[in-house]
């Protein structure tokens, strides 16, 4: 009868031992596994680049979640990524005070260096696009960060630069 | 004899040096404040900080000690200090600085505060983004593990206390302290409806506590110097000091630690050294993208919560954000709202209606596209969005940048409609 419905549903794929060590060492600062779940699909993006179906499952799985409700919070929060990012992610500050000192003006600029617009990454996967808020450095506007470092102070010169530095590295 | 500092926010910070470690910070006279608690009564120490009237730096400014106060007695079961570390509101970055530059201060201040609210937990509820801050953090809580700061038996005592830094993943609703407790919990950052007070039922229905590190950051020089030296620190009637600062088009952006009571003329025109050339103060923020805007007649009024209040506006996180005369006033609105829409949590509907319609208006306005009937419109949503009709704070903070550009910046908003928007695009 399973030939009926052939299921394509995705599967929980198996952490790594990496994924299951880090999650372990959260769980020691909570009382119950659910308070894990954010940390969880963090470290398992940590690994992984972003949050697959099957990871998400996995997860669901190890700490004996509802995955609709890990679901949830995966899609609450913005810097769980439900879909693959390339290898650099540029944040870019589009606050107040980085809107003040022209941040549409260097988003323009990345968006016409590198052919993407806000959410969409590169033909060759090195980066992706995504606005954030305020960065909490309004005195150093305009701000982004690339992967988990913040730069300041941006011109469209120093942006080239550190995309140069990006692509050079591969 | 050693002057105590005038400065016990910053008096540790050097930019461009690493953040003292365990044995530095001890030598420069840091966790005295631990060793005074434990020889403390804990209801005694929650009088002191509320007799210190230190103010909650997050935004609200209420009584730090009169909030712990509502903690009831222990019962032998678990008890939460969480310290918000979710820095997110636009225009402000004061908890950054002391994360990073010395995150002894804020490890010192949550020990010590646990001892006076009896806590057995305390987290750092930390922005995700702050990655220095973060490793900063991880680095110093573990240095006070292993001078037995924290864990078993605290210097010796017969308390114990853990700690641990979540790192949250990006949501601005993660600052209301109901929302940040669900959050902790690992679910949605929903608000929840209060009463319950979170010092009654808090993290898993437990007893909690929820303070900004600012906050936090001033209990150990409280309790080590005491009441007296706090209040003498600040001016106009004012205890303590506080982080404030300048963004925007001023000569010197940046933050800091100055007396509590401070003018908005003295930060804006002494420490941040005044406009930029060729740009005049057109209007400000006093605290952050939730508060209303004060004009240049309210410069020379202190920096005290009751004050501002009294000039229409918040104190909010008493981080400035000028205005200059060549930005668009529709345009820096429409950039605010843009940012309460999109981390709007959903769940009431002003807010997660509200504030798409209105970001949609204000749009129409920038592009010349807009009706007198839109700022009618605006004007009631204030309305909607207003105090009592939503669950938490987000959308009535939202609504105050909106309608004191109403009442300030009309003439603008019909020019808009007229004649579509005269200012230069940045």
């Amino acid at each position: 009868m399973s030939n009926l419905i052939a299921s394509t549903a995705p599967k929980a794929r198996k952490l790594t031992p990496e994924e299951i060590h880090d999650i372990e060492h959260e769980k020691t600062h909570y009382p119950y596994a659910q308070a894990v779940g954010l940390e969880a699909l963090k470290i398992v993006q940590k690994y992984q680049g972003w949050v697959s179906d099957e990871s998400l499952l996995a997860v669901a799985d190890y700490l004996e979640l509802p995955p609709d409700e890990l679901e949830g919070v995966a899609t609450f929060f913005n810097m769980i990524f439900r879909r693959p990012v390339g290898k650099n992610v540029i944040l870019l500050c589009d606050s107040v005070a980085c809107w003040m000192l022209g941040c549409d003006g260097l988003k323009a600029h990345i968006t016409k260096r590198l052919g993407i617009e806000y959410g969409q990454t590169t033909a060759d996967n090195l980066f992706t696009l995504i606005p954030v808020p305020c960065l909490g450095a309004c005195d150093k506007a305009p701000v982004m960060m690339i992967g988990n470092d913040t730069h300041r102070n941006l011109t469209p010169a120093t942006i080239d630069a550190l995309i140069d530095a990006c692509q050079a590295r591969g | 004899m050693t002057t105590l500092t005038n400065k016990p926010l910053t008096k540790n910070i050097e930019i461009g040096r690493a953040p003292f470690t365990f044995a530095q910070y001890q030598a420069a006279g840091g966790y005295q404040s631990v060793g005074k608690a434990l020889a403390m009564k804990p209801r005694d120490l929650m009088k002191l900080v509320q007799d210190s009237g230190l103010g909650g730096r997050g935004g609200a400014g209420f009584n730090t000690g009169l909030k712990w106060s509502f903690i009831p007695e222990p019962d032998g079961g678990p008890r939460y200090l969480v310290v918000n570390a979710d820095e997110m509101e636009p225009g402000t970055f004061k908890d950054r600085l002391l994360m990073e530059h010395d995150p002894h201060l804020l490890v010192e201040g949550m020990i010590t505060a646990s001892i006076a609210l009896q806590a057995t937990m305390s987290y750092i509820f930390l922005r995700g983004e702050y990655k220095e801050a973060e490793a900063a953090l991880l680095k110093a809580i573990a240095e006070a593990y292993e001078a037995g700061m924290l864990g078993q038996h605290i210097a010796g005592s017969t308390f114990s206390l853990d700690m641990a830094v979540h790192t949250s993943a990006g949501r601005y609703i993660c600052g209301e302290e109901t929302a940040l407790i669900n959050a902790l919990e690992g679910k949605r950052a929903n608000p929840r409806f209060k009463p319950p007070f979170p010092q009654v039922s808090g993290l898993w229905g437990r007893p909690t506590l929820v303070n900004n590190v600012e906050t936090i950051c001033n209990i150990p020089g409280i309790v080590s110097h005491g009441v007296d030296w706090f209040k003498a620190l600040g001016i106009n009637g004012q205890s303590g000091t506080r982080i404030s600062g300048v963004s925007g088009r001023v000569k010197r952006p940046g933050c800091w630690e100055m007396p509590v009571g401070t003018t908005f003329r003295t930060v804006i025109e002494e420490y941040a050294g005044g406009m930029q050339d060729g740009y005049a103060l057109k209007a400000f923020l006093p605290g952050g993208g939730s508060t209303d805007f004060l004009m240049p007649e309210h410069l020379d009024l202190p920096m005290i919560p009751g004050d501002v209040a009294k000039a229409g506006s918040r104190l909010g996180t008493s981080l400035l954000m000028v205005l200059d005369d060549k930005t668009c006033p529709i345009g820096c609105v429409h950039n605010l709202i843009k940012f309460f829409a999109h981390e709007s949590c959903g769940w009431c509907t002003p807010c997660r209606d509200g504030l798409p319609w209105v970001e949609h208006i204000l749009l129409k306005l920038e592009r010349g596209e807009g009706t007198l009937k839109d700022i009618d419109i605006l004007k009631e949503a204030c309305g909607y969005m207003a105090p009592g009709n939503t669950f938490c704070a987000l959308a009535p903070g939202a609504a105050e940048p909106l309608q004191s550009a109403l009442k300030y910046f009309m003439d603008e908003f019909v020019e808009h409609v007229n004649h579509g928007c005269k200012y230069q695009r940045h």
